[in-house]
């Protein structure tokens, strides 16, 4: 192409997006929307992306009632990047849009504490899918929940199992992440609460070449190796340290709950001790609409959901909800922000696909379930079909 | 000959009382729009174009300077506060630019390819967060695990010392950066300092033990702020609340008030950086820029200007360091990545490495870019696909276009496109620096 | 057979063989030594104490017991980083130019050869698949993977690095830049639109995944066993035969004589008859064969590749190619082998030797220290005359 030709097709484009520009203001009558705001691009865009579809697939399934009602809702999803400036650019954005009542996100804490600033100012609600950090709580805002259990509890239940299954020596991994560090630390300060000999505790930014980091797990031989992240590492991980001839238990936390890890760690899951990770979210035995969720997204995306999709899914029901119980309480009209975000918090018992939820004053979930939940099949999917091997359930801390 | 008919327009309109007029005109037109639609994006591109505008036509350099100040004191905060997010992208357009314009001293006028920049910019958030927040009595906590009710180090007032330390620091941390890379060139430089950026964010991420200081991944929160008088509020709700319809509060004071201590150091960069293009250095860091052999025949002496080059550059981006960690109260490794130095890079080449209205344009374009237009096209294509609307000739529904295709996921194409076309078409920038003019019509020439 | 072996220049065909032994042999001697001699300074520290309370042994023998392994291991990596390491270095040679898309191009020849391997495993070809069938469908991945990433190379210098030749230092290097970060969103782009999926996982068929053992060594209440998987014989045994065919290429063909000559000086190898638009393509092409081969054995080591798994592994590389000496071919090789046992020794030895303050984390840190300070003390690498940097 020539270079004339190439200047006026990028000329053309620009020229297009800054038409596009123009049509962003007009909204309807009855007009709501949700927002969603999680990684869309750049390496975590994996689960980032899945988050963003669940709450796609909520609104398509649960929107409904509020279209009964009249109004027109839709989703409005952006993408922080993981990057703390963008999520807090969006956030603004997403606040002076008078039609969005609530929003669906983050993924990474690091994003959601600013941003959360912006929402408790304009009185958002934020109804968190993964944020585990306990800071995003603690400060005590009307507008900020989540569903998810926080790293202080989870990594506390780990540390539980494993005394319980007799664990005498541990190792801990984790993939430096606020998520995965987070948790390993409490995992690892229960565990020495537990009396388990921490033989090692190292984070790894690493995606595939663990064998630098396999000698010293392998040559100190721990009963269990404890892995904090997601589950392609973790089971990569785990399949690198089975293949040097590691025979003992692996334990992960529910970033491992997704049928890629069966995918790639294939039957050396099922080999040695055996690996087990911790959730929050209900499998399919318990909770039979996950079973639904797991078979109409794989339908629509053509892909199984990572984690945290199916609790995208139930933050976005939860929002739906309280929207449509601020309507009815006020007339049937449009709802405010602060009407929803009380309404969120005045919902008792809400069943969700990941478990039922009640928030308590600064917005986390009364009385979590846990479960520890063993892999049986080395098939992708079965994994859905993982057995519980233990069910607890929490309160979150004060 | 399309571009020479339109500038040939462009030169009778640029003249005498027209040119007055016009600007004037864009300003107020651009004002307007944005008042009455606040939550329009092409309003909102109009009237930061009316920027542009100020620049380009001819007038006198005291109507540019009243007009520019009442723009930025009265009429931006004004719809900052009606919108706020137009509020933050301004902020984050002044920060971006005293990045670009530090990057563009090292780049631009020293000709080093500096491609881990965003580690001064590290620095000086990192310097601040450390000691304004309640970190020093977390150092033996591991990350999570702190108690609440922890002191803080330094009361928030030291923030505007800190402004100044962090200068210092940061030259400190580009001359140690400097040094061993004094004998590279091109492309080894390139690479020692992507290493370098890179090092900088694995230690920011990394160093939780034996000692916490920076908290890992988890970042690092509350940051303290300087102390806003209440009478600051009151006041500027008397003068404006009529004007922007509804009383702001403290948080909107606060976003204005960094915004104003943005401008106000990027207006002292701007002065700095003029001083030093006009001086006996600056001509010397054009002569090593040039020819670095010819250079040191002249007996310039070469590690000095290569170490001022870094020094200055990075001084610029650890001031801004600090003023984000303040701003933000939060500051996360996640903010400092390879994706930001280029960036900054993209925003300079854009621009014009080496003009220094050029930089300011480039870091106003990518940032709009990346947080509106993108964002807002994509928004705009997921409306679309949300309604039953089908594009008429070809009749396919827009419910059936992929949910892949949706531009906001595609930053590094844009930065990848953004860099490779420059190159190839526009190496100088959109405004090119006033020396390089010379040079490229002095090849056309030939 | 004594006409056949006039043919070809036996000599160039071993000589490379013998050099990646002595390399080889050599910086694994090397490096243990040191590890060997560091253990005997710490047993006697507090370092040594903390292992004793933890493991019940001493630093020297935590040491010996996990050397081998931890040679084997990063032989391994290190072959890896050589293969992708000649593409930098032939780039370079001819044109005084990092070609930053490189990363990318390795991470496109992945891609395609585990694309296909899914393809044949999803029409059910795979699963029953004799061993031979097995390589050779092995060998088909890893010959496709090579023809695109060759494809993509010779491409991308057409379009965005020819337009750009004389102009000055910096243009073409951003440009390449902005190449690397298109690929990789491009790549993200393609594999949305096909398969709706970010992650591709190499699927198992073969018996890829098994591990030779070579035996059982005792390490205070635990076994180490000590072995090598299949895996990564192939990809050590695939790397030797890139780098002694590349070799000869360029050191025994006339072909080569011609890449050397444009090397040594472009004008006046214009000026001899050569087509040096020719050449470069060529070069591009051989290198992005190079790593497209490399981005299969590597999606055939670590299973699961995205996107972005070009950036690490290619600016790893590029430190290797610096570290032995940029331009030149047996530099390549010996950064690359140094590099990947560094790595790996950083990662395994760092965690015990420091009590846990520093782990495995800064193992790349470690690689980025050692680039500088070979910079700063001889810039030419370590087997580098100072081939000089185009002011």
């Amino acid at each position: 192409m020539s270079k004339r030709r190439i200047s006026v097709f990028s000329m053309m484009v620009a020229a297009g997006m800054t038409l596009a520009l123009i049509g962003s203001a007009g909204a309807a009558d009855k007009a709501i929307k949700v927002a969603t705001q999680s990684p869309l691009s750049g390496d975590q865009s994996l689960t980032g992306v899945d988050i963003k579809r669940g709450a796609e697939m909520a609104l398509e399934q649960l929107g409904g009632p509020l279209t009964a009602l009249g109004f027109k809702v839709t989703l409005a999803p952006f993408d922080d990047q993981a990057n703390p400036d963008n999520g807090v650019a969006n956030a603004k954005q997403i606040v002076s849009d008078p039609a969005i009542l609530g929003i669906v996100g983050h993924y990474n804490s690091g994003v959601q504490i600013p941003s959360s600033e912006v929402y408790h100012t304009s009185g958002l609600v934020n109804v968190s899918p993964a944020n585990t950090n306990p800071k995003v709580t603690t400060r005590g805002y009307l507008e900020v929940n989540r569903i998810v259990g926080r790293d202080d509890v989870q990594g506390v239940v780990g540390a539980d199992f494993a005394a319980a299954k007799g664990v005498k020596t541990a190792f801990v991994v984790h993939d430096k992440s606020a998520y995965g560090q987070g948790i390993a630390e409490f995992f690892k300060k229960r565990a020495e609460e537990n009396k388990i000999k921490l033989l090692g505790f190292e984070g790894t930014e690493e995606k595939a070449n663990f064998d630098a980091l396999l000698s010293p797990v392998i040559a100190g031989n721990p009963d269990m190796v404890y892995f904090g992240g997601m589950a392609a590492q973790a089971a990569l991980l785990f399949k690198q340290a089975r293949e040097k001839g590691y025979e003992g238990t692996f334990m992960s936390d529910d970033g491992f709950d997704s049928a890629d890890a069966a995918k790639i760690g294939g039957k050396t899951l099922l080999s040695g001790g055996g690996t087990f990770y911790s959730t929050v979210a209900g499998p399919a035995s318990v909770y039979p609409g996950t079973a639904k969720f797991i078979e109409d997204f794989t339908a629509k995306y053509k892909a199984a959901p990572q984690p945290f999709a199916a609790q995208s899914f139930d933050c976005m029901a939860i929002v739906l909800k309280a929207i449509e119980n601020a309507a009815v309480a006020n007339k049937n009209e449009v709802p405010t922000r602060e009407a929803v975000a009380k309404a969120v918090r005045a919902l008792q018992g809400f069943k969700g696909i990941t478990g039922t939820y009640t928030f308590n004053a600064i917005g986390d979930p009364e009385k979590s379930l846990y479960f520890i939940q063993q892999v049986k099949s080395a098939d992708p999917a079965a994994w859905p079909t993982n057995p519980i091997v233990q069910t607890l359930e929490i309160a979150p801390p004060k | 000959m399309v571009s020479s008919y339109l500038k040939a327009l462009f030169d009778k309109v640029n003249q005498g009382p027209l040119a007055y007029v016009f600007i004037l005109v864009h300003m107020i037109a651009g004002t307007f729009l944005v008042y009455t639609q606040p939550r329009s994006n092409l309003a909102f591109l109009v009237l930061i174009t009316s920027f542009l505008s100020l620049y380009f036509f001819r007038a006198d350099a005291r109507f540019k300077l009243i007009v520019a100040a009442i723009m930025a004191l009265v009429i931006i905060p004004i719809i900052g506060v009606r919108n706020i997010f137009y509020l933050e992208v301004i902020f984050q357009i002044s920060v971006f630019a005293a990045l670009a314009l530090g990057l563009n001293i090292v780049v631009g006028f020293a000709g080093l390819l500096d491609l881990g920049y965003v580690a001064f910019y590290a620095v000086g958030a990192y310097l601040w967060a450390f000691f304004g927040s309640q970190q020093f009595y977390v150092l033996h906590f591991a990350p999570g695990t702190q108690p609440a009710g922890l002191p803080f180090l330094l009361p928030g007032d030291a923030f505007y010392m800190f402004l100044l330390v962090g200068v210092v620091i940061a030259g400190l941390t580009g001359i140690l950066l400097g040094l061993p890379v004094l004998r590279l060139k091109g492309d080894y430089l390139a690479i020692v300092t992507l290493g370098f950026g890179e090092v900088i964010r694995v230690l920011a991420n990394n160093l939780d033990k034996p000692l916490n200081i920076t908290n890992g991944p988890q970042g690092i929160t509350p940051i303290q702020r300087p102390t806003m008088p209440e009478f600051a509020v009151d006041w500027f709700n008397t003068i404006f609340s009529p004007l922007i319809g509804h009383p702001i509060s403290r948080a909107d004071m606060y976003n204005l008030m960094f915004y104003i201590l943005a401008l106000m150091v990027i207006i002292v960069i701007i002065f700095v950086t003029r001083r030093l293009d006009d001086s006996k250095l600056g001509r010397a860091w054009t002569a090593v820029r040039e020819d670095e052999t010819a250079a040191i025949a002249q007996g310039i002496p070469l590690v000095r200007m290569k170490l001022t080059a870094f020094a200055v550059g990075a001084s610029f981006a650890g001031v801004m360091g600090v003023l984000l960690a303040a701003s933000r109260t939060f500051i996360s490794p996640e903010s400092f990545t390879f994706m930001q130095s280029i960036g900054v890079l993209s925003m300079v080449i854009l621009g014009g490495s080496g003009s220094i209205p050029g930089v300011i344009l480039g870091a106003a374009t990518v940032t709009i870019l990346n947080l509106q237009v993108l964002q807002g096209f994509s928004l705009y294509l997921n409306d679309l696909r949300q309604s039953d609307a089908v594009i008429p000739v070809i009749n396919f529904a827009w419910k059936n276009l992929s949910t892949q295709l949706d531009p906001a996921k595609y930053q590094k194409l844009l930065f990848g496109l953004i860099l490779i076309l420059m190159m190839i078409f526009r190496p100088a920038g959109l405004i090119p620096a006033k020396r390089r003019k010379r040079d490229v019509a002095r090849e056309e020439t030939k | 057979m004594k006409r056949f072996l006039r043919y070809i220049n036996v000599y160039e065909l071993v000589r490379p063989i013998g050099q990646l032994l002595v390399f080889s042999v050599g910086s694994a001697a090397a490096m243990s030594a040191i590890v060997v001699a560091l253990a005997l300074v710490l047993d006697r520290s507090a370092v040594g104490v903390h292992l004793m309370e933890k493991l019940n042994v001493t630093v020297l023998t935590y040491t010996l017991t996990n050397l081998p392994q931890v040679v084997i291991d990063g032989l391994t990596i290190g072959f890896v980083y050589a293969a992708i390491a000649l593409g930098y270095t032939m780039v370079y040679g001819v044109l005084q130019f990092i070609n930053f898309a490189h990363s990318e191009i390795f991470a496109v020849g992945a891609f395609v050869g585990v694309e296909l391997l899914i393809f044949l495993q999803s029409a059910g070809v795979l699963a029953g698949a004799s061993l031979f069938m097995a390589y050779a469908y092995l060998l088909l991945a890893i010959l496709l993977g090579m023809l695109a990433a060759g494809g993509l190379a010779v491409a991308v210098e057409r379009i965005a690095y020819r337009p750009l030749r004389g102009a000055s230092r910096l243009v073409p290097l951003i440009s390449a830049i902005g190449v690397s970060f298109l690929l990789q969103d491009v790549i993200r782009l393609v594999e949305g639109l096909t398969s709706g999926q970010f992650n591709r996982i190499m699927p198992t068929f073969g018996n890829f995944d098994d591990r030779i053992i070579f035996g059982k060594l005792v390490l205070g209440a635990s076994k180490l066993t000590l072995g090598i998987s299949i895996k990564s014989i192939i990809v050590i045994v695939v790397a030797v035969l890139m780098l002694v065919g590349l070799n000869y290429l360029v050191n025994a063909t006339r072909v080569g004589k011609a890449i050397r000559a444009v090397a040594q000086d472009m004008p006046t190898a214009s000026l001899m008859g050569i087509n040096v638009n020719r050449i470069i393509s060529l070069t591009f092409l051989v290198g992005g064969l190079l790593g497209g081969a490399a981005g299969v054995l590597y999606a055939l080591k670590f299973t699961r590749i995205d996107p972005f798994i070009g950036f690490f592994p290619g600016l790893k590389a590029f430190t290797a190619a610096v570290l032995g000496g940029i331009g030149n071919m047996t530099g390549a090789l010996l950064g690359g082998i140094i590099l990947g046992l560094l790595e790996t020794f950083a990662g395994s030895y760092m965690g015990t030797f420091t009590m846990g303050a520093a782990g495995s984390e800064y193992k790349d840190i470690f690689a980025f220290s050692i680039l500088i300070l070979v910079l700063i003390f001889r810039p030419q690498g370590l087997m580098g005359k100072n081939v000089g940097q185009k002011a």
